[in-house]
């Protein structure tokens, strides 16, 4: 947390340097960056629901279900479908215990316990139903894994001592912390709602880490760390403009 | 007398090459001034045939490829971004800001390529 600061100025410094002995000019720049996933043949976009577990102070389902609705609504083009939000372990789970009598589904609490909800994703004919009750929309769905963390480990921070002339000095420290904080694990499916097959799934993983005497709510975390998850998410579906600045040289 | 032709020889072609190796570069930064001067008002497709110019003249002038990888990266085409800010490198390893810029073009790069997508 602290190494990275300091890895920062000294690039900084080694960049200031640079630019002292060279003739050089910042610029602005405007990467385009194409949609990873042609929905032109779709006019509307159905969040269904997630699988998720994990933690029980966030309800991932809901929360990421409403997030990608209003991030679509405002950054794609597609006429985002305002409908509840799927059940998707409950259904998962009528349909693996078809004949037999319903049972409760088991919490999902780690990664691997997901793999009993999976085979949802892969039925076509569940999805393509979905997709003519809603006119045939690009389906977005997954799972979502929000669970805490808690690591030991040597943390690099900044300590200000002084010498026995009073001056002041700030000297890096490594000390041994206890941090805790979230994961957010999971994987977004875009599925074509006129067949009901996969078009597109990515993966994706985030973590955040905070000291162990700081108290951040769950709710606060899973917002920082899907902050992260919106570019790459919109990306797969529109064409995005990132801007940033470079160095020209002479 | 034959043989002793062959050192003179090298050594003419040697004076005559030096001049025109640096008539090179400085034509080659002609160009890369040129394509600054037109970068700064929009005109980034000027500025890449000016420094693709510039990189034909002077394969080995580093801030060339710099340069064009910025415009390539201005202009969505991320292979030959990260092609002529590897050229640029290789060239000058230890030049901090084209460094810095692969860096940050490396970040946009990998969130786009999706390492995750199947």
């Amino acid at each position: 947390m602290i190494a990275r600061p300091v890895r920062t100025l000294s690039s900084l410094v080694a960049v200031l340097l640079a630019t002292a002995c060279t003739n050089s000019f910042e610029i602005p720049i405007e990467t385009p960056i194409r949609a990873k996933l042609d929905v032109a043949a779709f006019q509307r976009v159905l969040v269904a629901g997630f699988i998720a577990g994990g933690t029980e102070d966030v309800d991932g389902n809901l929360e990421t279900t409403r997030l990608l609705r209003s991030q679509l609504r405002t950054k794609s083009q597609l006429r985002v479908i305002d409908s509840d939000v799927l059940p998707l372990v409950d259904v998962a789970s009528e349909g693996r215990d078809s004949g037999g009598p319903p049972t409760t589904p088991p919490p999902i609490k780690e990664e691997k316990d997901l793999e009993a909800y999976e085979h949802v994703f892969a039925n076509v004919e569940y999805w393509k139903k979905i997709g003519e009750e809603y006119q045939q929309p690009l389906i977005v769905t997954g799972t979502v894994m929000f669970t805490p963390l808690q690591r030991n480990s040597i943390v690099q921070r900044e300590q200000e001592v002084y010498d026995s002339f009073g001056r002041r000095r700030v000297v890096p420290v490594r000390t041994y912390m206890e941090r805790k904080g979230f994961s957010l694990d999971g994987r977004f499916i875009f599925i074509d709602g006129r067949s009901g097959a996969t078009l597109h799934s990515e993966s994706f993983g985030e973590q955040i880490l905070y000291n162990a005497n700081q108290t951040t709510p769950a709710l606060s975390s899973y917002f920082e760390l899907m902050d992260r998850l919106i570019p790459t998410f919109l990306s797969t579906l529109s064409s995005q403009k990132i801007k940033g600045t470079r160095i020209l040289l002479q | 007398m034959r043989t002793a032709a062959v050192p003179l020889v090298l050594l003419l072609l040697t004076l005559v090459s030096v001049p025109l190796q640096a008539d090179a570069r400085a034509d080659a930064k002609k160009q890369v001034e040129f394509g600054i001067a037109v970068a700064q008002r929009g005109l980034w497709r000027e500025a890449i045939y000016r420094w693709e110019r510039a990189a034909q003249i002077d394969p080995t002038y580093a801030p060339a490829h710099n340069n064009l990888a910025i415009a390539y990266e201005h202009e969505g085409d991320l292979a030959k971004a990260r092609a002529a800010y590897e050229r640029a490198l290789e060239l000058e390893p230890g030049n901090a800001l084209i460094k810095q810029n692969y860096e940050l073009f490396r970040e946009i790069n990998d969130r786009t390529t999706g390492k995750n997508t199947q």
